[in-house]
This record gives structure tokens, sequence and C-alpha cells, in this order.
């Protein structure tokens, strides 16, 4: 897709996930325009989804920090099949696992050019969208340079 | 596990019509099925202590072997539902022997049946959270994930994916009982539409109804009853475990983890076998697969199939029914039904039977290449 489509942006916002105590933090980085991870203060590691605890030491002593937002296609999909009405407008559209720097893989969607000519290895930067007033979606696009 | 060393066999296959299969209620499916192993077998419901199901997928009702076993009038000593998806259906057949090694029960019935093709499919709802919001619905753009990934890795090509979509229908072209039987060429799989790319239609598996049914008793057991016994030589199990786009590396399955089991308790290789029937609920899956069991190099599977080398009379007939993507699209009971069958030589005399026919391979997987099993038979006494 090249911008999220606007005709029924509604229909995208009903698929948002009601922001819970635990990833409000996630939600309101990405309606503010930057992309915030947790980090464990005992181990460093980085992770996402946001969750309780540590999923590679266990801790439960966990920071937000802001992401860089870089991050590289590790594959990639193009959706020619109508599954669900919220994305018809988009059709064909791109679906992407991005690897982040800091280690996380996120499903998300490459923006900005045709999917056909997104790549594997390709470089990518968080580009967030709202689609309500209060909520924002996490959205990439090609990083420059 | 020390190895099996032909103590436990398959002794009775059963199962019902492939596809549209309105006649039949999910429990209708597991009980016919398990009816017609029992007959195979020349066994009768008296005769089973042990009922092992996986639940249907298409609506995941609880306590569902227990519901199978009363339906079947059958007051079993052992009775399990085990969920691994796809690969259940050989996880079901470790449960049972060890609870035959438990001394717990001698004759087990283990069953797959579901109508997701024309009943009720309210487990398959709409997903939620990221994949929902970035618009990824449905097994086809899961996998399809793995496939760009391994075509990016290893030059796997379009061509290579539709060779296999082209190889299992050739096989089904052979079976009166499938889904799929009109052949397919290289041109229709071009032509077929994009699902999501770089996935056709045709290199996804059909949805079907169907049940199938398959018996575990002890060797002892086994001689006495009317089929030549198939021998349990090798099980393992594999899981990645973790949602797919988190693992470590997409193109890389269970199977390597199962596959490295099931051929150590068998004391056999990739070499010794005669056929495999593999999993491919989309067609990079027995690419990934083969090349996991060791029998090519990373990458290779496509120039595998490319060169024709699976299909029978190819040094290693792969899917000799037309598997998921062409004989029924249920998740991966038949296959184990069609390396029985086939180790019975019960197609002889017929382009389908793999000639010869000693050792065989079953791979199931599921999830999105998220659980895995292996498991080697043979016709081959000790
Ligand atoms: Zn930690």
């Amino acid at each position: 897709m090249v911008e999220p489509q606007t005709t029924d942006r509604s229909a995208k916002a009903a698929l948002l996930p009601a922001p819970t105590e635990v990833d409000a933090p996630f939600w309101a980085g990405l309606h503010e325009g930057e992309l915030r991870l947790q980090r464990c203060t005992a181990c460093q590691f980085y992770q996402y989804p946001p969750e309780t605890f540590c999923y590679e030491c266990g801790s439960t002593a966990l920071e937000w920090k802001v992401a860089n937002g870089l991050g590289t296609v590790y594959s990639f999909i193009t959706v020619h099949q109508r599954y669900h009405a919220a994305f018809v407008d988009d059709l064909p559209y791109n679906v992407s696992i991005v690897e982040l720097d800091e280690g996380p893989r996120i499903l998300s969607n490459v923006i900005g050019m045709p999917s056909e000519s997104v790549t594997v290895g390709m470089r990518v930067q968080a580009s967030p969208r709202p689609l309500t007033e209060e909520q924002s979606a996490l959205y990439f696009e090609r990083a420059e340079g | 596990m020390k190895g099996l060393q032909h103590r436990y066999c398959i002794v009775g296959v059963g199962n019902t019509a492939y596809g549209r299969n309105p006649g039949l209620s999910q429990l209708g499916h597991n009980v016919t099925a398990i009816r017609a192993a029992l007959d195979d077998a020349g066994l009768t419901t008296a005769d089973v202590d042990g009922v092992l199901t996986k639940t249907p997928t298409s609506t995941f009702p609880g306590l569902w072997s227990t519901r199978v076993a009363e339906a079947l009038r059958i007051v079993p000593k052992v009775c399990a539902t085990i969920d691994q998806a796809g690969a259940s259906n050989i996880g079901l057949i470790q449960f049972a022997i060890g609870a035959i090694e438990l001394g717990q029960a001698e004759v087990v019935v283990c069953s797959y049946g579901d109508n997701p093709a024309t009943g009720s499919r309210s487990s398959y709802a709409a997903p939620k959270g990221d994949a929902a919001l970035a618009g990824l619905f449905g097994a086809p753009s899961a996998y399809a994930m793995a496939a760009r990934r391994h075509m990016a890795m290893y030059g796997t090509t379009h061509e290579q994916l539709g060779n296999v979509a082209v190889a299992h229908r050739y096989h089904a072209s052979l079976n009166p009982n499938a889904q799929f039987q009109d052949p397919l060429t290289l041109e229709d799989y071009h032509n077929s539409r994009w699902l999501a790319e770089p996935f056709h239609l045709v290199d996804c598996c059909p949805v079907s109804d169907s049940g199938a049914a398959w018996i575990v008793t002890t060797e002892e057991r086994a001689k006495a009853l009317k089929q030549p016994p198939v021998y349990i030589e090798g099980l393992g199990q594999g899981h990645p475990a973790w949602d797919f786009h988190r693992r470590g590396d997409l193109t890389v399955s269970g199977a390597r983890v199962s596959g490295e089991a099931a051929f150590r308790n068998s004391g056999l290789g990739p070499a010794d076998m005669d056929f495999c029937q593999i999993y491919d609920c989309f067609t990079i899956v027995p690419l990934i697969t083969l090349e996991d069991y060791g029998f090519v190099a990373k990458g290779e599977g496509g120039s595998f199939y490319e060169e024709k080398r699976t299909h029978l009379g190819g040094e290693l007939p792969v899917n000799t029914s037309g598997g998921l993507l062409s004989e029924t699209g249920m998740p991966g009971p038949h296959l184990i039904i069609e390396a029985v069958r086939q180790l019975r030589g019960a197609y002889a005399e017929t382009e389908r039977q793999v000639e010869g026919a000693e050792v065989g391979l079953v791979s199931q997987q599921g999830g999105i290449m998220t659980t895995h099993a292996t498991m080697v038979l043979t016709n081959q006494p000790a």
C-alpha cells in the first residue's frame, strides 16, 4: 500500500487492540511518532510484544526505551486475496516481517512503495500513522540513505 | 529411547471419503473411520482399550476423545486428546506406544476427523493483534513468508514451487479417491491466481472434510490379525515452537530435530527410505522438509523436485497419494494411511505402487512449521 487507505480508515481502526496496562507505553509512543520497546534492566534484552516479564531471563524489571526505528525486511508477501474488508482498498498490499536493529521482529507493512519493489534485506524505518484521534498503527517506509 | 525394534505395529487403517462430505458430522467422520480401521485389522470395538484423537481444528471442542469413545460404545483404559496441530497424528502413536509399554492398554485406536468444508469453521475466526492490523490473515500468508525467505536465501524459484504442485497432482491423478485428479501443468500453475505472493491458489491445499483412523498394537498381537503388520521403527518430535515471524530461521522446520530422532531410534537413514509421505499444506513445505531431513542439501529441495526425482518410479517417490495439495486438505492423517498401504503392497500391479517398498517415512507438522513429528515404518520383520 502506498498509504494505509483513508477511505475506510475506521475499518482498520476496528482492528486496533485496546491498549492495556502492559502495552500502553508502546501505543502512546506510536501516537507521538516514536517506536518504544521494552528492555530488560537485568539482561538488556529488547522485546516485543510487551509482557510483564523478560522472555530471555524471566526478570520482571523492565523499562521502556525509544528504539532507533530502523530495521531490515526479513521476509515479505504481497496479498492479493480479499481476506478482510479493511484491506480491500489496499489490494495488492505488502506485509513484512521487519527485524528491528534492537533485535525483535515485528509484523507490519512497508508503505510508500509498491510491494513488488520491496526486497528481503531492505533497510526500513518506522513510520507510524494515526488510525484514530487517540491511536496510531506502526508502518515502515524505505530508510533514507 | 533405545529403539523400537519391531515391537509395535500399525495393524489397521481406515478413512472416510475426501472433499466435501456433508453426510457425516465431526463425530461421524471419527467413528466411521475407526470402524473401517477395525474391520481392516480384523478387530472389533470390544478389543479396543485405548482411544486417542486430535481435536477437530475447525471448532476445537474439548474432551474430544471421550466423546469419540462414547460414540463407539467403548469404555477405554486410556483416553486422551492431544494438541500438536498436524504433528499430533504421529504424536498419538508415540502416546499409544507409551501406554502399551506401561501395560495400560494393548489395542489403541488413533483418529482424526473433521468437516470444515461443509460444517462450522468457528475456530478459524479472523485473527486479532499485530497480524490482523498488518492485514495478515490465514495460513497461506504466513507460509508464504517462509517461501519468500527461502527464495531470497537459496534462489528457490516460482517454477520450483510449481513443480511440487504438479508432481503431487500427477500422483493424485493415479488415485481414484483424490479430491483433485485432473492433471496440472506448470502453465496452469502460473495462471493460477495469486493469494499471497509468492503463493498462487494452487500452492495451497484445499479445505476438506474427512476422517482417518489407524490402530496401534504389539507385534505379538499383530501376528494374529488380518493384515501383514507394518512395524513402527522410528519416531521423533521437533518443535521450533515460536511464532513464525519471531523464529530464528524461518527456512528451517522441526523436521531437522524430529528426523534425527526418528532415524536414530530406527537405526536407519535417509538413504534407506523407499518413499516419503510429507505434510505438504503448501508447496514450500516439502522442499524445506526434504532439506531438513538431509535428503538434499539446504536450499536444494527445489531442484530435487524440478528433476522429477520425487515422482513414482524416481529415486525417492514423495506423496504417492497426492498429499494435502491434491488428495485431501485434511491435516496429515491420510499420509500415515498411504504409507501403510504402500508397505502392504496394496497398489500392487498398478502405477501407484512403489515397487518393492520396504521402508517409508511419514512427516507431519502443524501450526506454521511450529510442530513436527517423524515416523519411519517398515514391512520387514526383525
Ligand atoms: Zn532479561
